[in-house]
């Protein structure tokens, strides 16, 4: 089959098109020197959860670990770790472009710019999910290691699968909805950090916003999915809230993340190769 | 019917306040067509507007019937080789094309076959499999121009493409555009090297401080410059003769006897009248003319006409 027949296809011409810009943008976000750090935010608590299943038991017990991975997780993976992963995996896939004066070659291939952009941010996804969500779920391992048989019993016949479930999901829900909006800031912003802070200022506002504002943030959603709770999470002042049930949590991040997602790709069709500017 | 044309209708283009190109009208037919003027003139904004990588202000573009911001349409047809020299990291010159061949939805069968058609004829076999970052600046040159042809495409569009070449590669370059201008292709090429433009240009577009200032034949835009006398060269026996009666009309405003004694540089406002005179002279006097040809309907002489500066040769 010959390109003429292929373009005759539109769903064939951009499956193929996806792929090949996929094989491309891998090599980057995943293998490139320009990600050390973010092998460094990925490996950091694996390092430290491996460390920590060296160390004699002494009084604790297993849900203390699992507490422990709670804090972690909500506060290093999802406010920090992913989110400023994220910043530097999706803010870059058109912005480095920009600066590294490449993109025009995407801009002179026969491509809807929607079809680059959506490929793009399925190629951040790939890499941002295997180093999030693969860290978190190596991590709870880890850290639950050390109590050998008795974490064999709680993760094959408690609750400990599922709770590495919901973890592993949490995280991979976490870059699919930061992702879309560092792609947006990446294709609106000169300068994505700028945006980045305000993000991040507003997402660790989150306890203390009303009920209704609460809702407009990730982080909420992802909150309400992670497993285990960390006792006194609450800060004073902060606005009690309901958690949104996961089945309507997931579905509203992805939609809310295609949605911002559509967005960017409608942003990106108008936008122009001015690297001197 | 008539053939599709790339056209411009009253096209502006402003970065903020400063003037990129305006009241831009063009129709440019098949063939090699020159973009000539100096730096900042407005030469690359009319190429990247032409292949929607920056959008006009006012006015619009058709590419043979394609607005440029479909590039999925666009780039089917176009091939642009821009003057940015910068390539996606860590790929080969064979690797860059392939995959780039690959975005465009080709199988791997395919884009395989036309990336080494097209390093081929850029005469860049050799260095295929190494890295695009260790080429030269004309091997990147000959890289580039290789990424632009090589699906094919019926209009290409080269911002400078023999900069950085040796003589021996713009030689080979050169005869390619000649074979593509042959083949019934619109070629858009930019160049500062004049002479060059010259030799194979089947008509140009004169840009000055953003405004098309002269468009078509060479030829065509020289007799439009009217407050420049012609400049034409006459080879014959009796240069001094011709001379003498030469000065009785008033349309001759100079001619001078060149060194060697054998040809007559006239300068005149009426070129018609003086081919007329001239044929009379040979008759009457027994004039021997070897040869009669313009001195100044080259691109150089023009450029030096309308835009002042004398062109880098």
């Amino acid at each position: 089959m010959n390109w003429s027949q292929i373009a005759a296809m539109p769903w064939m011409l951009w499956r193929r098109q996806v792929a090949a810009i996929l094989r491309l943008e891998l090599k980057k976000s995943l293998f490139s020197k320009r990600a050390w750090w973010i092998y460094i935010l990925t490996l950091g608590p694996v390092l430290l959860t491996g460390l920590h299943s060296l160390i004699p038991r002494g009084e604790h017990t297993l849900a203390n670990d699992n507490t422990i991975y709670a804090g972690i997780f909500q506060v290093y993976y999802l406010r920090l770790g992913i989110f400023f992963g994220c910043v530097g995996i999706f803010s870059n896939l058109f912005r480095a472009e920009m600066l590294e004066r490449t993109l025009h070659y995407y801009f002179m291939s026969p491509v809807r710019r929607e079809v680059l952009a959506v490929s793009k941010y399925l190629a951040g996804l790939i890499a941002a999910v295997v180093f999030f969500a693969g860290s978190a779920a190596l991590s709870y391992i880890l850290i639950c290691l050390h109590w050998g048989p008795v974490f064999q019993q709680y993760l094959f016949h408690g609750p400990g699968l599922a709770q590495l479930g919901w973890y592993t999901l949490t995280a991979a829900l976490a870059c699919v909805g930061y992702g879309a909006v560092f792609l947006l800031t990446g294709v609106l912003y000169r300068n994505p950090m700028i945006p980045a802070a305000v993000v991040f200022v507003w997402e660790n506002l989150n306890p203390f916003l009303p009920s209704l504002l609460k809702k407009l943030s990730i982080i909420f959603y992802l909150k309400s999915l992670c497993p285990v709770e960390i006792p006194g999470d609450l800060p004073l002042l902060a606005v009690l809230t309901e958690p949104t049930p996961a089945w309507l949590a997931i579905p509203g991040l992805l939609i809310v993340s295609a949605l911002v997602l559509a967005y960017a790709a409608a942003k990106a069709r108008k936008l122009e190769v001015s690297y001197s500017e | 019917m008539s053939e599709p044309r790339i056209l411009f209708d009253n096209v502006s283009r402003f970065y903020g306040e400063v003037l990129g190109v305006n009241r831009v009208h063009l129709s440019i037919p098949p063939g090699i067509t020159s973009l000539v003027g100096p730096n900042g003139s407005g030469k690359t904004t009319l190429m990247n507007l032409m292949m929607g990588l920056i959008r006009p202000s006012r006015g619009e573009i058709s590419i043979l019937g394609i607005p440029p911001d479909r590039p999925e349409e666009l780039f089917r047809k176009a091939g642009y080789c821009t003057q940015f020299d910068a390539f996606p990291r860590g790929l080969t010159g064979y690797e860059f094309l392939y995959s780039f061949l690959l975005v465009h939805g080709m199988v791997e069968s395919e884009a395989d076959k036309l990336a080494v058609e097209a390093l081929q004829r850029v005469s860049m076999m050799e260095a295929a499999d190494r890295p695009v970052a260790a080429y030269s600046k004309g091997m990147r040159q000959r890289i580039k121009l290789a990424q632009a042809i090589a699906h094919r495409p019926t209009v290409l569009v080269l911002d400078e493409p023999l900069n950085g070449l040796d003589p021996m590669a713009r030689a080979e370059t050169i005869a390619l555009f000649e074979q593509w201008g042959a083949e019934g292709k619109y070629v858009i090429v930019s160049s500062h090297i004049l002479h060059e433009v010259d030799r194979i240009s089947d008509q140009v577009i004169l840009l000055s401080h953003g405004y098309v200032v002269a468009e078509g034949q060479i030829q065509g835009v020289r007799s439009e410059v009217k407050d420049q006398p012609m400049q034409i060269l006459v080879r014959c026996n009796k240069p001094g003769m011709l001379a003498s009666r030469l000065f009785e009309q008033d349309h001759v405003v100079e001619a001078k006897v060149a060194g060697d004694g054998k040809s007559l540089l006239v300068r005149t406002r009426d070129a018609d009248s003086l081919y007329l005179l001239l044929n009379r002279i040979v008759m009457d006097n027994g004039l021997e003319v070897e040869a009669v040809a313009p001195a100044d309907d080259d691109v150089n002489s023009v450029y030096q006409y309308l835009i002042g500066e004398v062109g880098t040769t």
